[in-house]
């Protein structure tokens, strides 16, 4: 296989994947393949530059990183050892799975939601015990619908959350909003955001206590009521409330309108 | 670029020539990060996008000169608003480097 089609092939099994281009200096538009495990395909032109830049690639892919880098014709990489040598500038691109969303309650703001999170690029699974809702046909946005329990669904992959996933339960439900919490909280999940009224999310304050999750560093974690204030009220209108959440905490941003402040934008 | 992979292929089995343009860095404010992606293929069919609009048919000439073998693969600047080769900017003022090559990898 040409190193395009290895690329590709990575790219669409969702498997972490970072291609490597010379974009200036001697071998421009030589490239390598990297996966995880090293070089899949390509070269830079020759072997050290390939060991060095292979090695940075790994360590941009696992942070999920896109940067221009500089190196010397061999991979040299000290100041000391660049100068007087030619400068290869090399881009390496990371291409990482999507972020995943889980959203446990399978009602009407389920599906906006889905479709809203498919337009960022998230992989959705849409979780609910119930069957009769729980249905591909209900959801045919999401990636995947599950028809199971919180705790065992967290048993099973809460590992597989990470700072950039999100979980949004929808449920109003205790039986499944409480479990669904603790087993968030047990996760790296970047963003936890609960549905609910004022007083549905006092209440649910209460049954939280009652299970023991008190601690400020946890309930802080807890986004509840879900989603910015924009005074929406539509399925649709909630899911932009609740993506715009996602988005602002990723960012660390106040989700204030740019026209009241004066910072950089970007 | 994953977005582009369906088209990309079709295009290569059709045994066409592509080029494509991968935004590599930006200076200042720009719509879309490092890593923004379009091709073009020789008979000037276009996919992706790169800035929102403000580069793209600048970005297309350039791709196709280079498809042509008038110009090497090569990282293209857009947005030196003082500079006349490069008269296209983005309206946002920030300054968008592209690297752009024959996909024939």
């Amino acid at each position: 296989m040409n190193p395009y089609d290895i690329f590709s092939s990575h790219v669409r099994d969702n498997s972490p994947v970072a291609l490597v281009t010379i974009i200036e200096g001697p071998g421009v538009g030589a490239l390598l393949v990297v996966t995880p495990q090293g070089i899949a395909a390509g070269t830079l032109g020759n072997a050290e530059i390939d060991r060095v830049v292979s090695r940075d690639a790994v360590g941009e892919l696992e942070a999920g990183r896109t940067i221009v880098r500089h190196y010397g014709p061999h991979g040299e990489s000290t100041p000391e050892d660049l100068n007087d040598t030619q400068t290869v500038r090399v881009f390496i691109e990371s291409f990482s799975p999507p972020p995943l969303m889980w959203i446990f309650g399978a009602v009407d703001f389920t599906a906006a939601l889905a479709r809203v999170a498919k337009i960022l690029g998230y992989h959705v699974t849409v979780c609910d015990a119930r069957e009769i809702f729980a249905t591909r046909r209900r959801f045919p946005m999401a990636d995947e619908v599950r028809v199971t329990w919180p705790t065992p669904m967290f048993e099973e992959r809460g590992m597989r959350l990470g700072p950039r996933d999100a979980v949004c339960i929808l449920t109003h439900d205790p039986k499944f909003d409480v479990p669904a919490i603790q087993g968030a909280l047990a996760t790296k999940a970047g963003y936890i955001g609960v549905m609910g009224s004022r007083k549905t999310h006092a209440k649910r304050l209460e049954r939280m206590a009652e299970v023991g999750i008190t601690s400020a560093a946890d309930l802080a974690r807890v986004h509840s009521p879900i989603g910015l204030d924009l005074g929406g009220r539509t399925p649709e209108e909630t899911a932009i409330s609740i993506v715009g959440e996602i988005i602002a905490t990723r960012t660390g941003r106040q989700a204030s309108p740019l026209s009241s402040s004066d910072g950089a934008i970007h | 670029m994953r977005e582009l992979l369906d088209d990309i292929d079709r295009w290569r089995t059709a045994g066409k020539r592509i080029a494509l343009a991968r935004v590599v860095d930006i200076q200042g404010s720009g719509p879309r990060g490092a890593g923004a992606a379009m091709a073009v293929n020789e008979d000037g069919e276009v996919i992706g996008s790169v800035s929102g609009g403000c580069v793209e048919s600048a970005v297309v000439t350039e791709a196709l000169a280079i498809l042509a073998g008038e110009q090497p693969s090569r990282v293209v600047t857009f947005g030196y608003s003082d500079d006349d080769a490069f008269a296209v900017g983005l309206t946002c003022g920030g300054i968008i480097h592209l690297f752009i090559q024959p996909l024939e990898w």
